[in-house]
């Protein structure tokens, strides 16, 4: 086959997955922070600063699962056990979130609860995506055609630690949202918590790179072996200016930069995560072509995709498009 | 436990309380189409205010159905990964269609439909009704045809390292042997459970005032259902079970409880106690050569029984006999109903006959019961396999450790109980208040899941 669909579909489920985190990191994030905000108008216009567009995001998620059972059936039957607590807390997280979306408004005596619920969900799924990223980073034990450790292999220090640092990272960019999206005192606290979130991820992205080449040799082959170390190096140096970019734009009260530079910063964070792995779909075990789908499987997906993406693509950006403004108590303004 | 009971207790649960929600919105999102589409024919009021009443209640069970749905896209893999390595690259692609096809459909124009008919006018909004109703059959013909191939597989080859792969074309994958008779017989389900739930509603509200011209008019609807689609559902579930008889022979042979051949006719156990020791159909109730009738529709016709299957590739009889039963006995109290409907029609006692009022409210829930026998008598009844004859299901599993399972399984239990238990509690507070004349669309509240539609602020903001 001269056309490597393997390739395109590695490129479609890395699409998704980085859709997914640009989008639904940031109404995540505000779930992580809703007890920064008091009761009331407050929490009412955060939450309504989502609530068009959150269960879309989600859909991308429905969709990088489906995709990799459908494109690497292989990777998807060996890491979803691999990493079967966290996923499943990562599961439960969502349905906490999500129905806490519909019911705090359908039973206002129970509101608190299900606030509450929306916070737990939310920190829940965030600490469990970072964890699973980690655990699959730091690597799979694999026997045969099949997940081979134990129960709690996915728990280390280091998938710790990614857990911790995606949950700031979420926070972060939820803040971000915030201030762009409203106005006022809320936007006053949101520019004060972007600060410290940002402080802190930092130092969290540092950690994880520095840890990162001591994983598996080839990751420390691959970033600091002349002269690739040439190109890779670019990632943190670019990842520098970012921030340094972030930071002033914060000083300088800028409403929509912060958020951009924070995606920004995730966007290199993926990047690095990319290089890393490439082009396996397990680190160091399994690579995409061992994992891909046979071609029918492949080309008969494809053409879904090709009609679909970009509708749902233009769809989405539209929906964000009419939802360009500030937000009231009461929806969009 | 072993894990694998665990797993299959996980699945059986998740999909379970998934299940109940799709049966509730297929059928829902098609009477609002119609509600709808009467409003618009004939002006009247009282549907508009149905459509109103109902649209509450369907935005609740979609959430719900959202979220129960994600966590089923993950329970193949985390629970059956070696089936998901094996039969990914057949039934991948049908679930990635289903993700691609219905959830934009359903996404895309529910916000519109919540939103309210008299800010984007009639054409557009009956016109995203109509996309949702559709999308959820979409949603259902994909997930059937998945279900459906595990049941009758064709179409496949086997590669190198075991994996079920597509032979040529996908249509004999997708229009497998089963899954026509299993489609219609599925959707004509969920119109039967929404039928049932809006006539025990109506019911409710009619025992209480039976002039209330809401709860009149959606008993009336729901009650033209029972008497027209019960039958119909009969007749489907008939050539259902033939063609399953083609197909899966074991599986009827548990459902009539045939523990032995029948070469002379066989009889239809109507009532037993299946005694899986002694391998005997215990104080059975019989009519002699039904089943012979019933099967081939010849008194005589011989019928094999499990003793001609072996044990180890035989479905676990005593659920099976108890799950069909329910079943079709709840189809036939449903249709019973209708009847009962037809003639108080014809006497014009439709909104007077307290004891059918109180027989539909006891019968409001029977449809989420006979659905879920029904998913039952099917999937336990291809056990057991996963795909029918060439994968077991003991060997399925992902190889995860008991406790792992364990804990799991009781994490779901304890959620799925409190949030889906408030959302039941939510939409029973709903159905509680009668139906009045001037229904509010979503008690001024932000429009939640609303999709991923921006007519509501495209509205406010004077775009449109």
């Amino acid at each position: 086959m001269s056309l490597d669909l393997t390739i395109i579909w590695a490129g479609i489920i890395g699409t998704a997955i980085v859709l997914y985190v640009i989008m639904d990191g940031f109404d995540l994030g505000i779930g992580i922070l809703f007890p920064q905000f008091d009761v009331g108008d407050e929490r009412d216009r955060t939450m309504n600063s989502i609530a068009p567009v959150w269960d879309g995001n989600e859909t991308w998620l429905v969709l990088g699962g489906g995709g990799l059972l459908a494109a690497f059936p292989l990777a998807y039957a060996i890491i979803l056990p691999a990493l079967y607590a966290p996923l499943i807390a990562m599961l439960l997280g969502l349905v906490l979130r999500g129905v806490a979306f519909e019911f705090r408004w359908r039973d206002a005596a129970h509101r608190a609860l299900w606030d509450a619920a929306f916070t737990l969900g939310s920190t829940v799924a965030a600490v469990a995506q970072g964890v699973t990223l980690g655990a699959l980073l730091q690597g799979i034990t694999v026997t045969g055609r099949a997940y081979g450790g134990g129960w709690w292999e996915w728990l280390t220090p280091f998938s710790l630690l990614t857990g911790v640092g995606l949950a700031i990272g979420y926070a972060l960019l939820g803040s971000c949202w915030l201030i762009w999206k409203t106005e006022g005192a809320l936007q006053a606290k949101a520019f004060g918590l972007a600060r410290p979130l940002g402080v802190a991820l930092i130092v969290a992205i540092a950690a994880v790179s520095a840890a990162t080449p001591f994983l598996q040799q080839h990751y420390y082959i691959r970033w600091l072996s002349f002269p690739g170390v040439l190109a890779t190096a670019q990632v943190p140096l670019a990842s520098a200016i970012v921030t340094f970019l972030f930071f002033r734009s914060l000083a300088k009260r800028h409403e929509v930069a912060p958020f951009a530079y924070a995606l920004a910063l995730f966007g290199l964070c993926l990047i690095g995560l990319g290089i890393s792995i490439w082009p396996d779909v397990i680190p160091g075990r399994v690579s995409i072509w061992q994992a891909a789908a046979p071609y029918q499987s492949q080309l008969f997906m494809l053409v879904g995709v090709s009609i679909m993406l970009p509708i749902i693509l233009a769809y989405t950006g539209w929906a964000y498009w009419v939802f360009r403004g500030k937000v009231g108590a009461h929806g969009y303004h | 436990m072993l894990a694998i009971d665990l797993a299959r207790a996980q699945f059986a649960f998740t999909v379970s309380f998934h299940f109940l929600f799709p049966a509730f919105s297929i059928g829902l999102a098609s009477f609002l189409m119609v509600l709808e589409g009467f409003w618009l024919r004939t002006g009247r009021g009282v549907y508009a205010n149905l459509y109103r009443y109902w649209l509450k209640i369907f935005a609740v069970v979609f959430a719900m159905g959202v979220v129960s749905g994600l966590v089923m896209s993950y329970q193949f893999g985390t629970n059956w990964a070696v089936f998901s390595d094996k039969a990914g690259p057949v039934i991948g692609p049908l679930m990635a269609y289903e993700v691609l096809t219905a959830f934009f459909l359903e996404a895309g124009f529910l916000g519109v439909m919540l939103f309210g008919i008299n800010k984007v006018g009639k054409e557009l909004h009956f016109t995203a009704t109509c996309a949702v109703a559709l999308g959820t059959f979409i949603s259902a013909f994909w997930i059937i045809a998945v279900n459906s191939w595990m049941q009758t597989p064709v179409g496949y080859a086997i590669n190198s390292v075991g994996q079920f792969v597509p032979k040529g074309s996908w249509l004999p994958i997708i229009f497998n042997p089963s899954m026509p008779y299993r489609l219609v017989h599925t959707v004509l389900a969920a119109y039967l459970t929404t039928a049932f739930a809006v006539g025990g509603v109506g019911a409710w509200h009619l025992l209480r005032d039976n002039t209330n011209p809401g709860a009149r008019k959606m008993f009336s609807m729901a009650m033209w259902m029972a008497a027209l689609v019960a039958p119909i559902q009969i007749l489907a579930g008939d050539a259902h079970g033939l063609n399953t008889l083609e197909h899966q022979p074991a599986k009827v042979m548990a459902m009539e409880g045939h523990y032995d051949s029948h070469p002379h006719g066989a009889p239809l156990i109507l009532f037993g106690i299946p005694n899986t020791k002694t391998r005997h159909m215990d104080y059975a109730i019989e009519v002699p050569k039904a089943s012979s009738l019933i099967l081939k529709h010849d008194l005589n016709a011989p019928l094999k029984g499990l003793d001609t299957i072996p044990l180890d590739k035989q479905p676990p009889v005593s659920i099976l006999f108890w799950s069909f039963r329910v079943m079709v006995g709840l189809g036939m109290a449903m249709a019973g109903l209708g009847l009962w409907s037809l003639i108080a029609r014809a006497r014009h006692k439709l909104y007077d006959w307290r004891w059918m009022h109180r027989a539909a409210l006891l019968l409001g829930p029977s449809g989420f019961v006979a659905v879920l026998a029904g998913w039952v008598t099917t999937e336990v009844g291809r056990q057991p396999y996963t795909i029918y004859g060439l994968l077991r299901t003991a060997q399925s599993a992902s190889p995860l450790d008991a406790p792992a399972v364990a804990a799991s399984l009781v994490a779901f239990a304890v959620v799925y109980f409190t949030v889906f238990g408030a959302g039941i509690y939510y939409l029973l507070r709903l159905m509680a208040k009668p139906p009045h004349a001037h229904e509010t669309t979503l008690d001024g509240t932000p429009v939640r899941s609303a999709g991923i539609t921006p007519a509501p602020a495209m509205i406010e903001g004077g775009v449109a």
